[in-house]
C-alpha cells in the first residue's frame, strides 16, 4: 500500500512545486515535506511529497549491491 | 451569415444547417469524388482483385485532443489498422459522428482535420458519413463510428489459424505510448516527450508482407495492450506464447507515467504498433524489413510461440530474473492506483 | 536516480544464492510475512517466490487496504454516490471492490457520480468546480496515504471549500502486526515491513515486534533487491536466533519518520477502533475524523444501507491472516476470479488472491 515514486523536485514555492522524472512532470504539494529543496529526489505519493530520498544512502546501497553481485560472480 | 460557434441540435436535423456543416466542415477536408456527389450511397470504383475485407469501429477518447493526435486521427488510424493487420489494403472509410449539442466548432474542426490527415497518410478516401446531434448532457462531446473497406490480395491468408509453435513474436516499437499519454493528460502529468504512437500501419504491414518472410498473423495491440492481445491470440490459436521481458521496450517517460499511476505497460494501449507472428526462421529478416520503415525503426523480436501446456497459462512473461509469470487478459480497464 | 540499479538481475541472482546458503543454517522451515499490498505485487511481478529455497516461505498478510475494508464501508460509499448532488471521488483501487449489492463501478451504470482520481487534491479541485454539489472523498489507505487526505482537508479548511467531505476508512499498521504476532494460529516467524508506511511512522515504530514478541522484522523498499535483502537479513536473524528490527530502506526511512505528515494527520484524525475484514475489530487500528471536523465527515450523511452481505464460502479472512494460501479457498479460480471477484482479496490487483491468480496460479508448488 505504498506506490510512491522517487522524482526530482525542479520547482517550488511556499506550499507546492513541480517534480520531474524522465521528462514527466507533475504539480505536487509540499505540505507534508516543506523542507524539500530544489534538486532533491523526493518520494511522490498521490500528488504529495511524503519523503526525501537520501542520495548518499541510495548510492551506498547500490554500491553494496554491486559488491554482492561481483563477489558472487567471482565465486 | 455568422457561423455558429457551437454545434446545435439543428446541425443533426438533415436540413439547411446540416448541409452547411457538410459543405463547410467535411467536404473540403475529405475531398474526393465519391463524397462530393453527396448522394445517399457512395458508388465506388471496381475493387482490385482479391477478397474484400470489412471492419467497423467506434471511438471515444478522453481527452479528445492529446499529444500526437485527436479523436479524428485516432478513428481513421484505428480503422485502417484493423484492415492492415488482416493483410488487406485499406481503400475506403465511412465516418459517422454523434455530436453533443454545444460542442465547439473549433474542436470539431480539429477532429475533421485529424481524420483528413489520417486518410492522407493511409492513402484512403472517406467516402460516406453522417452526423447526428444529441442534446447537451447526453453525449461525451463526440463519438465517431467508422467502417473500413479493403481488399486482401489473392493468395494471401493471414490469421491466428496459421500460428504454429516455433513462430517468433515481433513488435514494431516501444509499447504503451498512447495509453500513457492519455492517462497522463487525465491525471495532471505533463511531458514534452510523451506522445501517442497513433499512426496508420498500412505502409508498415505492406513492407513486412513484401519482405519475402512467412507472416502468419498480425494484430495491433490497442485496448488492453500487448498482453491482452497476446492472450486473445494464444486462446484463438491454441498455443503458448512466451514474452521476453528484457526484449520489450518501454520509453522512459512511458515507464514513469506507468510507475506514478500504478499501471503495467504490457496492458497499456498502443495505437500505432504492430504485433506480428512470423515463422521462426524468418525472424531476423522480418525485423530488418520493419526497421527499414519509418514506423518500425525499433522493431524487435519480443517472444516465441510454443505448444500449449495442459493446465498452463496461455501467455507468460519470462522475467529478467529467470522466472515466469502468467499474463492474463485484463479484467477491465486499468485504473490508476495508489496501492 | 531511479530504481533501475535496484532491479539489477546480477544482484538479484547473488542475493538468492546468499539466501540459499544462509537458509542451510535454519533448523526448520520458516514463514516470513509481508504486510504491504505493494510488496505482494512487486514480489509476484518479479517471481521472487519461485527463486527462494523451499524452506523459506513468503506469505502475504493484511497489507492491502482495499482488501481489509469492510463491506459496510463500500456499501456506504455506494449509497452516497447515489445521493442527489453528490460526487464520490476515489482512488482507482476501490472501484471494483464487491459490496453487498454490486460495486462503485456498477453504481456509475445506475446513475451515481463516481470519479477516479490520482490525488485527493484532484477531488478538492472537483469540489471547487462543483460548488452546488457535495464531494465525498473515499479515504482508504494506511499511513502512507492518510497524510495526503489530511493535507487535502487542511487545504479545504484554509480555502473555505465547504463542500469537500471525507469518508474515512483509514487503517494504521502497528496494531494488526501486534495481533498477528500474538495469534497462535498465525505461524509467522518474521515480518517484512512496509517501506513507505515506514517513511511516515519511522523505524522506531516497530521495535515491539522483537522486544515483545521475539520476531525479527526488516523494513524494506519495493524493488527486487530491496525485498531480497530483507529476506536474507530475516533468514540470518532466524538462523542465528537473533530477533531484531532492522531498517534496510535507510535511503527513505528514518528512525522518527515524517513528523510533519503525522502532525497533519493528528490535526484531523484520532485513533479509533476499526473493523478489518477477516481479522475482525482491532482497537486503535483506524482513523476517524475528530469531532471538531464533523463538518468534513461524510459519515454524518444519512443514507439507507443494505444489510452487509459477507459472501458465503469466502475465506478472505484466512487468506489475510496467512493461514491458508488462495488455492485452499473453495471459491478461488472457480467462482472467484479477477473478472468476477467475490471477495476483496481478488478484486484489488494487490490482493493476495488476485496476485496469486495472475502470477502464481500455474506454479503448482505448495508455498510457491
Amino acid at each position: 500500500m505504498c506506490l510512491a515514486v522517487p522524482m526530482k523536485l525542479v520547482e517550488r514555492d511556499e506550499f507546492g512545486g513541480v517534480v520531474e522524472l524522465d521528462g514527466v512532470r507533475r504539480e505536487i504539494s509540499l505540505m507534508l515535506q516543506p523542507d524539500a529543496r530544489l534538486g532533491d529526489y523526493v518520494l511522490v505519493h498521490a500528488g504529495y511529497v511524503i519523503g526525501i530520498v537520501d542520495e548518499a544512502e541510495a548510492h551506498a546501497t547500490l554500491e553494496l549491491l554491486r559488491q554482492i553481485a561481483d563477489a558472487e560472480a567471482a565465486g | 451569415m455568422k457561423k455558429a460557434e457551437r454545434i446545435l441540435l439543428a446541425h443533426g436535423g438533415g436540413g439547411r444547417l446540416t448541409h452547411e456543416l457538410v459543405r463547410e466542415a467535411f467536404l473540403p477536408a475529405f475531398a474526393n469524388s465519391a463524397l462530393a456527389t453527396l448522394s445517399d450511397s457512395a458508388i465506388l470504383a471496381e475493387l482490385p482483385p482479391g477478397r474484400p475485407a470489412l471492419t467497423t469501429d467506434a471511438f471515444v477518447v478522453d481527452p479528445p485532443v492529446f499529444s500526437g493526435g485527436d479523436l479524428g486521427y485516432l478513428s481513421v488510424c484505428g480503422t485502417v489498422n484493423d484492415l492492415a493487420v488482416a493483410g488487406a489494403q485499406p481503400l475506403y472509410l465511412t465516418w459517422a459522428l454523434i455530436l453533443e449539442e454545444g460542442l465547439e466548432r473549433d474542436l470539431l474542426a480539429t477532429f475533421v482535420a485529424g481524420a483528413a490527415r489520417g486518410a492522407r497518410e493511409a492513402g484512403v478516401s472517406i467516402v460516406a458519413g453522417d452526423t447526428k446531434v444529441v442534446p447537451r448532457g447526453k453525449g461525451d462531446r463526440a463519438f465517431v463510428v467508422t467502417s473500413g473497406l479493403g481488399v486482401v490480395p489473392p493468395g494471401r491468408d493471414l490469421g491466428d489459424h496459421r500460428i504454429v509453435a516455433g513462430d517468433a513474436v515481433l513488435v514494431s516499437g516501444p509499447i504503451g505510448d498512447h495509453g500513457a499519454t492519455v492517462m497522463a493528460a487525465r491525471h495532471g502529468l505533463s511531458s514534452d516527450r510523451l506522445a501517442s504512437d497513433c499512426a496508420p500501419l498500412a505502409g508498415l504491414t505492406a513492407a513486412l508482407l513484401a519482405a519475402g518472410v512467412g507472416v502468419h498473423a498480425m494484430h495491433d495491440p490497442t485496448r488492453g495492450g500487448v498482453a491482452t492481445t497476446c492472450a486473445e491470440t494464444a486462446a484463438r490459436a491454441d498455443v503458448r506464447i512466451v514474452l521476453d521481458q528484457a526484449a520489450v521496450s518501454v520509453r522512459p517517460e512511458v515507464m514513469t507515467v506507468c510507475e506514478v499511476l500504478g499501471l503495467d505497460p504490457l496492458y497499456v494501449a498502443c495505437e500505432g504498433r504492430l504485433l506480428a507472428w512470423v515463422g521462426g526462421g524468418d525472424a531476423d529478416k522480418a525485423v530488418a524489413a520493419l526497421r527499414a520503415h519509418p514506423l518500425g525503426r525499433d522493431a524487435a523480436v519480443i517472444g516465441r510461440v510454443e505448444q500449449p501446456r495442459p493446465g498452463g497459462a496461455p501467455v507468460v512473461l519470462a522475467t529478467r530474473y529467470g522466472t515466469e509469470r502468467p499474463l492474463d487478459m485484463l479484467a477491465g480497464a486499468e485504473l490508476p492506483r495508489i496501492c | 536516480m531511479n530504481d533501475i540499479g535496484f532491479g539489477d538481475p546480477a544482484a538479484v541472482k547473488a542475493l538468492i544464492a546468499r539466501i540459499a546458503r544462509t537458509a542451510e543454517r535454519l533448523p526448520r522451515r520458516v514463514t516470513l510475512m509481508e504486510v504491504c499490498g505493494t510488496h505482494t505485487h512487486a514480489i509476484a511481478a518479479a517471481g521472487i517466490r519461485r527463486l527462494l529455497p523451499p524452506h523459506v516461505r513468503l506469505i502475504a498478510g493484511p497489507g492491502c487496504p482495499v482488501c481489509v475494508t469492510p463491506v459496510g464501508y463500500v456499501d456506504r460509499a455506494e449509497a452516497l454516490a447515489q445521493c442527489a448532488d453528490t460526487i464520490v471521488c476515489t482512488f482507482g483501487d476501490l472501484m471494483r471492490v464487491p459490496s453487498s449489492t454490486g460495486s462503485l463501478e456498477a453504481v456509475c451504470a445506475r446513475g451515481g457520480d463516481v470519479r477516479v482520481v490520482y490525488s485527493p487534491r484532484d477531488a478538492l479541485q472537483i469540489a471547487r468546480e462543483n460548488q452546488g454539489k457535495t464531494v465525498v472523498f473515499l479515504g482508504v489507505g494506511f499511513e502512507t496515504t492518510a497524510p495526503t487526505i489530511a493535507g487535502a482537508l487542511a487545504e479545504a479548511e484554509a480555502g473555505e471549500i465547504t463542500n469537500f467531505l471525507v469518508l474515512s476508512g483509514h487503517k494504521t499498521m502497528p496494531a494488526p502486526l501486534r495481533v498477528l504476532a500474538a495469534d497462535p494460529e498465525v505461524k509467522v516467524d518474521a515480518f517484512l515491513l512496509p517501506g513507505h508506511v515506514s517513511v511516515i511512522i519511522g523505524a522506531r515504530a516497530y521495535t515491539f515486534l522483537a522486544a515483545e514478541h521475539g520476531k525479527p522484522a526488516a523494513i524494506v523498499g519495493f524493488t527486487p533487491t530491496d525485498v531480497l535483502r530483507g529476506v536474507e537479513e530475516l533468514v540470518a536473524c532466524l538462523a542465528d536466533g537473533r530477533p531484531e528490527v532492522i531498517n534496510l530502506y535507510k535511503r527513505a526511512v528514518s528512525d522518527d519518520g515524517n513528523v510533519t505528515a503525522r502532525a497533519t494527520v493528528d490535526r484531523f484524525f484520532r485513533a479509533s477502533d476499526a473493523v478489518w475484514r477477516g481479522l475482525g475489530a482491532i482497537p486503535a487500528s483506524g482513523l476517524a475524523l475528530r469531532t471538531e471536523f464533523s463538518h468534513r465527515d461524510a459519515e454524518r450523511i444519512e443514507v439507507a444501507l443494505p444489510e452487509p452481505v459477507e459472501p458465503p464460502g469466502c475465506r478472505c479472512g484466512d487468506v489475510l491472516k496467512g493461514t491458508i494460501d488462495p488455492p485452499e479457498c473453495p471459491l478461488f479460480g472457480a467462482a472467484c476470479t479477477p473478472a468476477a471477484a467475490i471477495g476483496a482479496c481478488m478484486v484489488s490487483s494487490e490482493g493476495t488472491c488476485a496476485a496469486w491468480y495472475r502470477h502464481e496460479r500455474y506454479a503448482g508448488r505448495a508455498g510457491a
